[in-house]
């Protein structure tokens, strides 16, 4: 704890600091009272699009992915785990470059000094061919671990080309929290919005509201994703929704253009809207602080 | 044999033509603003819609009729409460009356592959 409140003072000294929280009292993930109370922090990362080719969009689309490798790296306290909250690689029909470019990912993310990574899947790494390469390279769409009194539950509404979770998938969901008191502490790490955010831009899971409903007895969750390009944080109740940024490219705020696009490379401030964050998890409070990083600054 | 060749060749000049003539016809009677129903042929294929501006009579029902040229798309005009699965070869018709004038986005919802995100168009409905 003590180590947690001093990184957190160089953050500050850094001007780094946006936070986030949820209280409530000391409790393990299976909702026993915790014996001794724990803190840490682990690093998102998102929407990477290994193998995306846009110079008027990403001049560097083959350095950013390694400049965020090495800035965690460089984390003077590195995290207990990171995780990839989807679109670790751009689409393609071709099944044979889709696995090039898987490959090519994991081997740069293999230079992360943390080996503790959690995967998940992106439309653009998932959605045509229904997860069959994500998953001979990163595992399971969907799953659970836990760490230190916090359970995540990692889903999957990308494999499903309608941007659904799926039947299945819910009834894996609703068996999984029954097993959970219910005030655990839950993070639920997926791809896309889980709320109708602009569907009129596909910022949607098609059927999100019965993911919300299965969560919502839940006092402690916390909803961490990506898809959208950009922070974003939203309320359903007392549900947090928190959107990453990307690390190729960015995109314009919900509604306020016309038509969705990618936000052009700005030669005056390159890397500008991409980047990583941390997310520091007091168990004990259930709440979670997160930290914006931008790309070559994050030391 | 030099018969069927001919047939072939014939046959593959003409297609074009007729796609062309059917376009032509299609975006025609988008612009056309009648007050009969509004019956409108959209056809979805990587990663666009033709025709891709529509503008119809507000309170004068419209149908579309929706067809993919290459694999399964999705159609969906949110602010009418319209979706409909587009699959090649299989024309999807949705009917419905637009009651509000205005510039209303539809998209593809079914991800289809790099050009997704931008396989969008314009619904107007003017007065």
């Amino acid at each position: 704890m003590k180590d947690l409140m001093h990184r957190r003072d160089l953050l500050k000294l850094a001007g780094m600091g946006v936070a986030v929280f949820v209280t409530g009292t000391p409790l393990s993930a299976s909702g026993s009272r915790l014996e001794e109370t724990e803190s840490f922090y682990f690093v998102q990362l998102s929407d990477t699009h290994w193998g995306f080719n846009g110079p008027s969009i990403n001049p560097d689309s083959q350095g950013t992915l390694k400049k965020a490798v090495a800035a965690v790296n460089a984390l003077d306290e590195q995290p207990e785990f990171i995780v990839f909250t989807g679109d670790l690689t751009q689409t393609t029909d071709d099944r044979k470059i889709r696995r090039d470019r898987m490959a090519e990912f994991r081997d740069i993310v293999s230079q992360l000094k943390v080996k503790t990574v959690r995967f998940m899947a992106g439309e653009h790494d998932a959605s045509l061919d229904r997860g069959e390469a994500y998953q001979e390279f990163f595992g399971d769409l969907h799953y659970t671990f836990d760490h230190k009194g916090v359970h995540f539950i990692v889903l999957d509404n990308v494999s499903d080309p309608m941007a659904a979770v799926g039947e299945q998938q819910l009834r894996w969901l609703q068996a999984d929290l029954k097993q959970m008191k219910n005030d655990a502490r839950i993070v639920v790490l997926t791809h896309r919005p889980l709320f109708d955010l602009a569907p009129e831009w596909d910022w949607a899971t098609r059927d999100g509201a019965a993911v919300i409903d299965a969560l919502m007895p839940h006092p402690n969750v916390t909803v961490l994703y990506g898809h959208i390009h950009q922070e974003h944080h939203h309320m359903t109740g007392h549900i947090a929704h928190h959107a990453a940024k990307s690390l190729m490219w960015a995109l314009p705020e919900p509604g306020s253009v016309p038509k969705k696009a990618q936000i052009p490379w700005n030669a005056s401030e390159p890397y500008k809207g991409l980047g990583f964050r941390d997310v520091e998890a007091e168990v004990d409070k259930a709440r979670y602080e997160i930290k914006e990083f931008p790309i070559g600054r994050a030391q | 044999m030099k018969i069927n060749r001919f047939a072939n060749y014939a046959l593959a000049a003409a297609i074009p033509v007729f796609l062309l003539l059917q376009q032509t016809t299609i975006q025609s009677s988008a612009k056309e603003i009648s007050n009969d129903e509004q019956v409108i042929r959209i056809s979805a294929s990587t990663f666009d819609f033709k025709p891709s501006e529509i503008t119809v009579k507000k309170g004068v029902p419209v149908m579309l009729e929706l067809i993919s040229q290459d694999r399964h798309h999705g159609f969906k005009l949110p602010e009418f409460h319209l979706r409909a699965d587009i699959k090649a070869g299989v024309v999807e018709k949705l009917r419905f009356v637009p009651d509000k004038a205005g510039t209303f986005t539809f998209f593809c919802d079914i991800f289809c592959g790099d050009g997704h995100e931008d396989m969008s168009g314009t619904l107007k409905v003017v007065e």
